[in-house]
């Protein structure tokens, strides 16, 4: 349980540090630690599929998504950053806090049984995803459609004509 | 056979990409075009259709929902994607931007499609983020600095909505052990076994669709969206997106009995009849023509979500009705509003007058969609707004009903401030040789204009043959 704990304290600081700095390529790795700690809390709630799914799919495949992406974009001055990493962290330090009372208020105040519906062992978790979800593998295949052609889109043209 | 609308979108989009990029990036207005007409044949004639491809489409694996209010909203898919179809390749003059938007309106309308057709709550959650991940590129197509910024707006509070929903699905999935429509039916009909968690992961999934829906005060990102984004966008933004990412799930879930508890109709018809209210309000301050229809169309849709807090046959009616009429008025009224803009090239109605004499297609269509949106007979507006107001009284929530009576003079107010600015009195010097923007305004226009009047006309021959059937859950 403390581990867990931990585990989660470190999601919400790591999810704040992505979300503070201000150098894009810094984020996107801040995302792909963000998403190997959720990869370990996965592990530790017995679901490696899905945390092996995580560490692959988000921290790898996204995160290169994530820098081919920022490469086509133009690098701020340090003195931007700087001012821009200042100005958020005055904006935004409230968020965690009040994030921290509101679970704590729901936790104490409210009787919520959560039992998540049991798995079987892990042969027929591979069943559920390639037979059983076969429409959300689809649904994920055209998102990453989707995001390719909005990079293609939105930054080859302007790319071109920078070179 | 749903699931072709799917597959056959998709084909086209990586087909069209392919090379020989030139021929491709030529037909591909015509590929979207036949596309869409392909849907619109479909919807009318579901059963005739490709019967040779029945062992695809009966596969197990992808459960797929095919009852009335699925085709409501395939048909207004098809009919919206038409027209902005029509109006972009007025609009955009650049091959190689048209080809964009053909390829993101494709895409755009996968998601669409498949968030009408899928029967499990995350499956549409999925769909509804391919919707939204297209429309934040489009919003950005002319990239400008205000769709930059509508673009942002409309991506940080879908953000938060995604956050709500997951939450809400993970909450749902927790205490009810599925997330099919089918074991949410089920689960919810007995109300004695109803959980706080099942509750509050309902209600945090509602929150979402409310920031995407717009409703107030969840509606920040819209104005500037709508007003930022090119016109075919516009059109197809205030036509049919957030009427399938957010009041078509709402919508579902109130059909699916999922909202029963008493607090959540309490929360429908609050959130609905201040999103009319302050909507409505604000369309009347307005002096961007865009930006006046798009605070028309929060206002209609809170209509729409307060017709759903009646929690009755009739209330989810009216809801798909309203909502099936706002798609095709409001799409009239911005293809409107976009042809004018492309001859004056100014939104700001301050600077218009008499232009109905000028353009008369433009203008006689506009007073017919403006009338038909504030509930006069014998368009189809008054009828989705009588119905409305008689679910509510039927209820027994007669406030409500009379503040949606009462609320529909506001509609008038500003749709009437609007026609008396741009279209009617004396024309304004400088426009002397003002004339129509052209075929591809004037078709659409007038065909949104005849689907108003052929609805409203025939209204007694559908309210018991098409209306009512469609608010039952027959799947």
């Amino acid at each position: 349980m403390t581990f867990f704990v931990l585990i989660l304290s470190a999601l919400l600081l790591v999810a704040l540090a992505t979300a503070l700095v201000a150098d894009l390529l810094v984020a996107a790795i801040w995302l792909a630690l963000l998403s190997v700690l959720t990869t370990i809390a996965m592990f530790y709630l017995n679901s490696p599929l899905a945390a092996v799914f995580e560490l692959s799919i988000c921290a790898g495949l996204i995160t290169v998504i994530f820098i081919s992406t920022i490469s086509l974009t133009r690098l701020t001055s340090n003195q931007e950053k700087k001012t821009a990493a200042r100005t958020r962290l005055k904006k935004y330090i409230w968020l965690p806090m009040v994030m921290l009372v509101i679970g704590i208020a729901l936790y104490l105040t409210l009787d919520i049984n959560l039992t998540l519906p049991l798995l079987t062992p892990e042969t027929d978790v591979r069943k559920v995803i390639w037979n059983l979800r076969q429409f959300d593998l689809l649904g994920m295949l055209i998102i990453l459609l989707v995001g390719v052609f909005g990079v293609v889109v939105l930054f080859k043209e302007k790319f071109n004509n920078e070179r | 056979m749903t699931l072709l609308l799917i597959i056959f979108f998709l084909a086209a989009v990586l087909i069209i990409n392919l090379p020989p990029k030139a021929f491709f990036k030529k037909i591909a207005f015509w590929l979207a075009l036949f596309l869409l007409l392909l849907q619109l044949v479909f919807v009318f004639l579901p059963r005739s259709l490709w019967t040779g491809l029945n062992t695809l489409c009966s596969s197990n694996n992808f459960s797929m929902v095919q009852d009335s209010l699925s085709m409501v909203m395939l048909l207004s898919i098809a009919i919206v994607g038409l027209v902005a179809l029509l109006v972009a390749k007025a609009h955009i003059k650049s091959e190689n931007k048209l080809f964009n938007f053909v390829c993101l309106l494709l895409l755009c309308c996968i998601g669409m499609n498949g968030m009408v057709v899928v029967t499990d709550l995350f499956t549409l959650y999925l769909f509804l983020e391919i919707v939204a991940a297209a429309v934040y590129i489009m919003i950005v197509f002319e990239k400008n600095q205000n769709a930059y910024e509508g673009a942002f707006k409309y991506f940080i509070l879908s953000a938060i909505a995604t956050t709500l929903m997951l939450a809400g699905v993970g909450l749902t999935l927790s205490t009810v052990g599925a997330l099919s429509f089918t074991a949410l039916q089920i689960y919810f009909a007995n109300t004695a076994q109803i959980s706080a968690g099942a509750t509050i992961g309902v209600l945090l999934f509602m929150a979402g669709l409310f920031i995407k829906s717009g409703l107030v005060p969840f509606h920040g990102w819209l104005p500037d969206a709508y007003q930022a984004a090119p016109n075919p966008v516009s059109i197809l933004l205030a036509g049919i997106v957030t009427k399938s990412s957010g009041v078509y799930a709402l919508v579902r879930l109130g059909m699916l009995g999922v909202l029963v508890p008493e607090s959540l109709k309490t929360l429908l018809l609050a959130f609905g009849a201040a999103t009319i209210l302050i909507g409505a309000l604000a369309a009347l301050w307005q002096k961007d023509f865009k930006r006046m229809l798009a605070y028309s169309s929060i206002s209609q849709v809170g209509y729409i979500v307060l017709s759903l807090g009646a929690g009755t046959l009739l209330g989810y009616a009216g809801a798909i009705f309203h909502m099936f009429n706002h798609a095709i008025l409001k799409s009239l009224l911005f293809v409107n509003s976009a042809a004018v803009e492309s001859r004056t090239g100014t939104r700001d109605m301050d600077a218009m007058g008499g232009f109905a004499a000028k353009m008369p297609w433009t203008g006689a269509t506009s007073v017919i969609g403006a009338l038909s949106i504030s509930g006069i007979p014998p368009f189809s507006g008054f009828w989705s707004k009588l119905v409305i107001v008689i679910a509510l009284w039927k209820a027994g929530l007669h406030y409500y009903a009379a503040f949606a009576i009462l609320a529909s003079l506001l509609t008038l107010s500003y749709m009437l401030y609007m026609q008396r600015k741009v279209f009617f009195g004396k024309l304004i010097e400088g426009y002397d040789d003002l004339r129509e923007a052209g075929f591809l305004y004037i078709l659409p226009s007038v065909i949104l204009a005849l689907i108003t009047i052929g609805l409203g006309i025939g209204f007694p021959f559908i309210v018991g043959t098409m209306l009512m059937p469609v608010a039952i859950f027959n799947w």
